[in-house]
């Protein structure tokens, strides 16, 4: 196996308030490829972006790395100091978040910002950065890149704006790229030429994508192997295509369920009856077992950790080795 | 229900709809800077026809003129021209006279963002509630004490609040004790108390998350086939709305560019757009396929193109695309506003 790109074991991260310790992510792991795109998908809530956040040393305080560490490279960056993590962040994980209009500043030209970026982590001239920059926003898409270079964020379109903001997250030739939801600013039609331009990019350039999304389309056209989070924990990990297809967890196979799909006629969709618990107030043992369908005594009381579930990797009792012998 | 006897009739007709809006700048700056006056055809000649106890869906991207749509057919804008017809009464007029409230009782509207619909210094009871008082649905005030009227209207706020799935204690709670889809369910009640006809939701469910959006498909579907309710669907959501819908109007620029049946639309897409729209959209059992990404983007209303306002990026665009505007016309079972359909070449 070859190295991962990017470990992250037993991440925790905790909100400290005057009542309690909100535990927001609680004992996440997973790793990424070189070049691989990791899908991230859960409902609002679920603490998915907040992983993307630790990951690239942004968690809003009073939140903080409570426990677990991340490696980059084989290097922890989870405890860097403030000015080492922001060497790091842009010229080796580059960030894209949703919104492209407040990750752009809308004092300076798109090209003021691109060299800046270039200058920043790359020694090179500044005619050598103008030229870079030019040929990125060409290679995202951008027509007359010339021109365009010397324009404002407010005179693109959201989808234009996209299109500079992925070539911002790519000016320093990162080796990651945490892209938080993307595409969901975007119409459906701007959304297709986006992910199939972060796609053809990531791969150019041979970056590793951690994708976070809510939408499961997204995921099943863009990504390697998916994370589903529920409650700031994983709950399934593993190829795209199995956690699509054969889902292994209860919650997983609600969610698939749930979403309207364009090539079948239901009548009514599977629903999952409750709401995401609140931080305040997670169940005991497994944090989805209130809303559970084949919730069990040990669900009650047992936290379940990721273990080997068909062919993905899941955190549900029903996997366990004596469910599985008792079957 | 009320004396409908002509089955054949559809209940809500469009005729022509328009909508503009001035967004010009202030006089003084027209003055001195000499700028034009400017408008944005929000609608522009949308025409269509809801059967009873149906669902119509508009689908359409940002800016396309779809809520502005659903604003106008229940009274919220003014038309700037044509007609909406409800069970055969023109509501601009009526909306303006005595029969207003009386009109206004048989079509309500759900909103898209439930944290903002609902007055949260309200109870649940008074939100559901307040719509039955407004428009004197309670048993008539023949001499009862007051408790006896509150305790009515106790009774109807729980069996509304019961047929969205939430129980008549949450009528003593506050909205943002609820979560999205909860909240979602109470503007659904709330619209419910006037035993509606017809229901305009405007992306009822875009604010949710999918587990949630389900459930309140769910309810809406249960809600039509147990009281014929009929609906007009607002969202940008296909699938959502392939799930949802019997017709489906697709919506560029203001205007209408298809109009079919579901099945026939989903089947077989002809306009460009929606053929475009369709081959855009994400879809989860299409994993590793790679999609044909369109391109372009949506043009500026304030300055449409000529002609057909989708020729930019249509790749069936000829010279004639460029001058004239398509009507929409009737071909093959469905309606569809394209030259290039009409004349065969696609």
């Amino acid at each position: 196996m070859t190295a991962a790109l990017l470990e992250v074991k037993n991440l925790r991260v905790e909100f400290p308030t005057r009542h309690a310790t909100l535990v927001a992510l609680d004992d996440v792991s997973f790793d990424i490829a070189p070049g691989e795109i990791l899908g991230v998908v859960g409902e609002s809530g679920a603490g998915k972006s907040l992983t993307g956040a630790a990951i690239i040393g942004l968690l809003d305080p009073p939140g903080r790395v409570a426990a677990g560490e991340i490696r980059f490279d084989g290097k922890r960056i989870d405890n860097l100091p403030y000015d080492a993590m922001r060497k790091i962040r842009g010229r080796h994980i580059g960030a894209i978040f949703q919104d492209p209009l407040t990750s752009l500043n809308p004092l300076y030209t798109v090209g003021r910002q691109l060299v800046e970026t270039i200058q920043t982590h790359l020694s090179v001239s500044a005619d050598e950065a103008r030229r870079r920059a030019i040929k990125l926003l060409q290679e995202t898409g951008i027509p007359a890149a010339e021109q365009r270079i010397d324009q404002f964020p407010h005179q693109f379109s959201g989808g234009m704006r996209q299109r500079v903001v992925i070539a911002l997250a790519l000016a320093a030739e990162p080796k990651l790229i945490v892209a938080d939801e993307p595409t969901t600013a975007l119409d459906v039609s701007i959304q297709a030429q986006i992910i199939s331009l972060l796609k053809r990019l990531c791969k150019d350039h041979g970056a590793a994508v951690m994708l976070v999304t809510h939408d499961m389309g997204v995921i099943a056209e863009t990504c390697d192997r998916v994370a589903v989070m529920y409650a700031g924990r994983i709950a399934e990990i593993g190829p795209v295509h199995d956690v699509i297809h054969s889902p292994a967890h209860p919650y997983t196979v609600g969610l698939m369920g749930s979403i309207p799909a364009m090539d079948e006629d239901r009548e009514r969709l599977l629903q999952i009856d409750g709401a995401m618990p609140r931080l305040t107030a997670i169940p005991t043992g497994c944090a989805f077992h209130p809303r559970c369908p084949k919730v069990f005594g040990r669900c009650h009381v047992e936290r379940p950790n990721l273990m080997p579930a068909q062919a993905t990797r899941a955190a549900c009792w029903l996997h366990s080795a004596d469910m599985q012998a008792a079957a | 229900m009320s004396a409908v006897t002509s089955t054949a009739a559809p209940l809500v007709e469009v005729g022509d709809l328009s909508k503009t809006f001035d967004v010009s700048p202030p006089w003084l700056n027209r003055v001195i800077e000499r700028k034009p006056r400017q408008f944005v055809h929000a609608v522009d000649g949308v025409s269509f026809s809801i059967e009873r106890g149906k669902t119509l869906a508009l689908v359409g991207e940002s800016g396309c003129g779809k809520s502005t749509v659903a604003r106008l057919l229940v009274g919220l804008y003014a038309p700037t021209r044509g007609k909406v017809r409800f069970d055969g009464t023109e509501t601009t007029e009526a909306l303006r006279s005595s029969a207003a409230l009386a009109l206004r009782r048989r079509m309500q509207m759900i909103f898209q963002d439930p944290y903002a619909s609902l007055n949260p210094r309200w109870k649940v009871a008074d939100i559901v509630g307040e719509p039955l008082k407004e428009h004197g649905l309670l048993a008539p005030d023949d001499g009862k004490t007051r408790s006896v009227r509150a305790a009515d209207l106790k009774t109807h706020v729980a069996e509304l609040l019961r047929s969205v799935g939430l129980a008549p204690a949450d009528a003593e709670k506050f909205p943002h004790q609820f979560s999205g889809g909860q909240r979602q369910r109470i503007s659904i009640a709330r619209a419910l108390a006037t035993q509606p006809e017809f229901l305009v939701c405007d992306e009822p469910t875009s604010a949710l998350d999918v587990s949630v959006q389900a459930q309140v498909l769910n309810i809406m579907k249960d809600l039509q086939r147990k009281q014929g309710l009929t609906y007009l669907f607002i969202s940008h959501n296909l699938a959502v709305v392939r799930h949802v819908s019997d017709q489906v109007g697709v919506m560029y620029l203001g205007r209408l560019v298809e109009l079919a049946d579901k099945a026939e639309l989903f089947a077989q897409p002809r306009h460009p757009y929606t053929r475009m729209l369709l081959d855009a959209i994400p879809d989860i059992h299409m994993s590793g396929r790679s999609r044909t990404p369109v391109q372009g983007e949506v043009p500026n209303p304030l300055n449409p193109p000529s002609g057909c306002t989708f020729h930019p990026r249509c790749p069936h665009a000829n010279a004639r695309c460029k001058q004239e505007r398509p009507a929409l016309l009737q071909i093959k079972g469905v309606q569809i506003a394209c030259h290039a359909v009409e004349e065969g070449r696609i």
